[in-house]
């Protein structure tokens, strides 16, 4: 084609056409819709979602199209029909409206006309397009027709009847999530969207197709008939279950969160969220929930007022000998509580202060550091290799962008210690026992090229395995044009981690990729930044556990269940005379080892600033009101100070402390030194990952998650092998010193290690990940 | 749709088990037709196969364990066989005798036929008879063979220029 373009200011690779009158430009291939949408105006739409592809089978965008000066002979979909240079568009032309009104009059025809006792009504793009295209009088004198529902778990409502068969949701688990778990089953007039076998949605991004459906067929099954749109309050707010901190909206009325829905941010969420983030508000309203300040005397717990519990806490700190407290603050908390938190016990002459709860080898001094390669450009990168990671449980979204990565042609391996549900092919895989899984990494490092310095990490480099598996990746890191390792939970918990960590580092320098660390908390990052960490020797979380204190300070810490060692957590807790805990909940463990427990706000509840996996620092204002006489941690801690007479506690509003926060440059990773190895020749290896809805206190608080199938109680998974070796069949059960556990074999698991998902009460006092445990039949 | 509640037991199903050999072989010819990465393009062909193979009639565990051969997620197989007319997605009789109804055999008689087999076999349209020997499917859109009305297709042969004795005689043959 050799058309001279009929625009001469034409930018290459665009076409000039002409919506309504205006003169634009876009891109060649792209459609209609997308250039109206970039100017504005409105195309009525229901299949059509710009992030979905395109299916164009609602027809509702209908519009009138002329080129060269010719009309086409029908209208045509908005949004499947390419833009051409020199087109003529007319969206509100009369053959356009009357398209569009045909139509919705098909579309009504079948769906149920009341809208007053359906969830969507207010704010259902039926009912909106309806009030602009539709007739106030329907013609149709027929029989309408009903689908039964079903039933998709815990999280999904369903009302099939209402569904005008758009597929969005369709298209969502099949392109956004991976699953494929929605389908259009038979055809024609009897065409419905369903699983055929009834099942739950299985997948981890299940929420989204509630967003996306324009109808009240997929409503928010915690959130039904609860309010009306136009009761609502949209709040901004912030996810702070996982390190990505996705944009949300709260949704409360009269201060409190009735649901929670995405707020689009590109380079974070785009405009999806994950179950986790959107369900967890349910959590919030536990019926634990700490309302007043409560101190334990002679045994009992009693509920006082601010000033006692404040006195009671002061004086309960002030026994504790200069040095001898241990101070424990959970990865998510804002950075203003955690640096208060930092102020105030080092105003009293203490040192060990740690967020790294999750962690079990933190001999490096590595704290959360921002990706290299920022989250949105994982999507565009070649080569991706994830070692310890399944994106899929840790962080939702990245699954997202990984999908997005192979579709592109991106090659991803996986080094881990579990295989995983992987919804994208995998380039290779390696899946190795926790004992050997610093070896398999150094086999990686080695092929990837020699150390630059010496010591321990050089010999053990140079002395590792060399095999075939391991150059390939590494020769195929090397050759991307942009390429990536991501270290991922099971590889930073685990007890090696320091190892595994110089490792992967190692390979991502030698190859000249970036090297992501997923942060194992929402403010992981921001809390390394602001020095919530031991400044000497001997202050970190392992030590403060294994030297138990003379005092805790636990700050947001839902103990043992957020400890990567349950046990020695749970005993340095209990031998401690005085522990005083900043807490939203007052569980009954927590109630057990605390002596003062201060009630203080969660996320949604206050002002605060998260800092995501990518360095970007979030600003977080209240969008509900707190329980009870609870406040916000940064006052608790403000009236503490003051109450201890110590500096700095001087100020009123929030913006004074958060001022005064600096950063703190992050201290050079020390080389790891001396390797000690698993012994895994009496027994299995535990291999422990958070499950997915236990990650935290709010989480495992959060009735819609309980419920669902992803949450699957505390199991143990074998390798076959090791099940025939032990006498176990599937779905027998086997006994951990007092414990006992349904057993599942499964390839998942490599041999020689034991799969005990952590988060659970029935696994919180197991040895930890990387200890080897005596399994017997039971 | 009504789920059929079969998802507990299709979970772990072997599709080495349940496709027998035959089966198999008729898929992998099909699967070699196409490229690689376009197994989808062989759906319909394998389930035909699993059709046949299961007397005339898909189950939910043969629908995933074609979906489990071909390496696709098991939602497209459903979609598929709930789509096309062809398969039967609950048990039937072994033998698929489908009268044409279109225009153009309606006009030359074909619901006589349609009676005439109904009496004969004792059965209503879209049942099968009680000892699982014919099922007369409930109601076939065109075949394209207009030129030979009345007509109707039986275990995928098609039969024209039908009259009652001739139909007779097709289905007696039936075992």
């Amino acid at each position: 084609m050799s058309a001279q373009p009929a625009n001469p200011n034409t930018p290459p690779d665009h076409v000039a056409i002409e919506i309504n009158g205006r003169e634009t430009f876009a891109p060649k291939g792209s459609m209609i819709i997308q250039a109206a949408d970039k100017l504005g105006i409105s195309i009525p739409r229901f299949c059509y979602h710009e992030k979905l592809p395109i299916a164009a089978n609602c027809r509702m965008c209908m519009v009138e199209v002329e080129m060269g000066g010719r009309p086409m002979p029908k209208p045509q979909p908005a949004c499947a029909t390419p833009v051409a240079d020199g087109m003529k568009i007319f969206t509100q032309s009369q053959r356009a409206l009357s398209a569009q009104r045909n139509v919705m009059e098909f579309l009504l025809i079948n769906h149920p006309l009341d809208c007053p006792i359906c969830d969507q009504g207010g704010e259902c793009e039926l009912q909106d397009l309806s009030m602009g295209y539709g007739r106030s009088v329907s013609r149709f004198v027929e029989r309408k027709r009903t689908i039964p529902d079903e039933d998709l778990g815990p999280l999904v409502e369903t009302e099939m009847t209402r569904c005008i068969q758009c597929t969005r949701c369709v298209r969502v688990m099949a392109e956004v999530a991976g699953t494929y778990e929605l389908g259009g089953m038979e055809r024609g007039e009897r065409l419905q969207i369903g699983t055929y076998v009834g099942k739950p949605l299985m997948s981890e991004l299940s929420g989204n197709v509630i967003d996306v459906c324009p109808v009240g067929a997929l409503t928010n099954k915690a959130f039904r008939f609860k309010a009306r749109a136009w009761e609502l309050l949209a709040r901004e707010s912030i996810g702070y279950h996982d390190a990505l901190g996705s944009n949300l909206w709260l949704h409360t009325r009269r201060g409190e969160v009735l649901r929670t829905v995405p707020r689009d941010n590109e380079a974070i969420n785009e405009c999806w969220l994950s179950d986790r983030d959107r369900y967890s508000h349910e959590g919030v309203y536990a019926a634990d929930r700490a309302k007043r300040p409560l101190v334990k005397r002679d045994g009992t717990w009693h509920e006082v007022d601010w000033d006692e519990g404040l006195r009671a806490a002061s004086e309960a700190l002030r026994r504790v000998p200069r040095g001898a407290l241990g101070t424990l603050v959970h990865g998510a908390t804002s950075t203003e509580e955690g640096t208060l938190v930092a102020q105030l016990v080092r105003a009293l002459g203490h040192d060990a202060i740690d967020h790294r709860l999750r962690q079990l080898d933190v001999s490096d001094g590595a704290a959360a550091t921002a990706f290299e390669m920022p989250f949105a450009e994982i999507e565009k990168a070649d080569v991706v290799v994830l070692v310890g990671c399944q994106p899929r449980r840790e962080l939702p979204l990245l699954n997202v962008r990984l999908r997005k990565a192979v579709k592109r042609g991106a090659k991803v391996y996986t080094v881990n210690v579990l295989d995983g549900d992987a919804t994208f092919p995998l380039a290779g895989k390696r899946i190795v026992a926790p004992q050997a899984f610093v070896d398999a990494l150094l086999s990686l490092g080695r092929a990837a090229g020699a150390a630059t310095t010496g010591g321990a990490f050089a010999d053990a480099l140079a002395q590792a395995g060399d095999d075939e598996a391991s150059k390939t990746i590494a020769a195929a890191l090397a050759g991307a044009g942009s390429s990536v390792v991501i270290l991922g939970e099971a590889a930073t918990t685990h007890p090696q981690a320091a190892w595994l960590r110089a490792a992967a580092r190692h390979l991502a320098t030698a190859t000249n990729s970036a090297f992501d660390e997923i942060p194992l908390a929402a403010n992981a990052v921001g809390l390394a930044r602001a020095g919530v960490l031991p400044r000497g020797e001997g202050g970190d979380v392992r030590a403060q556990l294994c030297a138990p204190r003379d005092g805790y300070l636990l700050y947001n810490v839902d103990a043992p269940a957020d400890f990567a060692d349950g046990a020695q957590a749970w005993s340095a807790l209990a031998a401690a005379p005085t522990v005083v805990a900043f807490s939203a909940y007052a569980g009954s463990a927590l109630r057990e080892v605390a002596d003062v427990i201060l009630p203080i706000g969660l996320l949604p509840e206050i002002d605060a600033t998260l800092t995501n996996l990518d360095g970007i620092t979030q600003l977080v204002r209240p969008g509900t009101k707190l329980p009870g006489d609870a406040r916000p941690g940064w006052r608790v801690l403000r009236a503490l100070g003051a109450a201890l007479a110590l500096d700095g506690f001087d100020f009123v509003e929030i913006a004074e402390a958060r001022a005064r926060i600096t950063d703190v440059a992050a201290a050079p990773l020390r080389a790891p030194v001396a390797r000690a190895t698993i012994d895994a020749a009496d027994g299995l290896v535990r291999i422990a990952t958070v499950a997915i809805y236990r990650t935290d206190a709010v989480l495992r608080r959060s009735p819609a998650l309980a419920a669902h199938p992803l949450n699957r109680g505390a199991r143990l998974v074998l390798h076959p092998q090791d099940g025939l070796a032990l006498g176990i069949g599937q779905g027998g059960s086997a006994r951990i010193g007092e414990a006992a556990f349904a057993v599942e074999l499964s390839t998942e698991v490599p041999a020689g290690a034991a799969w005990l998902e952590a988060g659970y009460d029935d696994t919180a006092l197991l040895p930890p990940y990387g200890a080897t445990l005596t399994i017997a039949r039971s | 749709m009504k789920p059929t509640g079969t998802w507990n037991e299709i979970r772990d199903i072997d599709p080495m088990a349940l496709l027998s050999e035959h089966t198999r072989e008729h898929i992998e010819h099909w699967i070699a037709k196409f490229p690689p990465d376009r197994k989808r393009s062989a759906l319909i062909q394998s389930l035909f196969a699993a059709q046949e193979q299961n007397n005339g009639f898909l189950t939910d565990e043969l629908i995933v364990a074609v979906a489990k051969y071909l390496d696709l997620p098991q939602v497209w197989a459903f979609e598929v066989a709930s789509f096309y007319s062809m398969f039967e997605t609950k048990p039937v009789g072994r033998n698929n005798v489908a009268i044409c109804t279109n225009i153009s055999c309606w006009l030359n008689g074909a619901e006589d036929l349609v009676r005439h087999c109904e009496k004969k076999l004792g059965t209503k349209l879209g049942e099968s008879t009680a000892d699982g020997r014919i099922y007369l499917k409930r109601e076939e859109e065109c075949l394209a063979a207009c030129c030979g009305a009345p007509m109707m297709v039986v275990n995928g042969h098609y039969h024209e220029n039908l009259d009652t004795a001739k139909v007779d005689e097709i289905l007696e043959k039936l075992k």
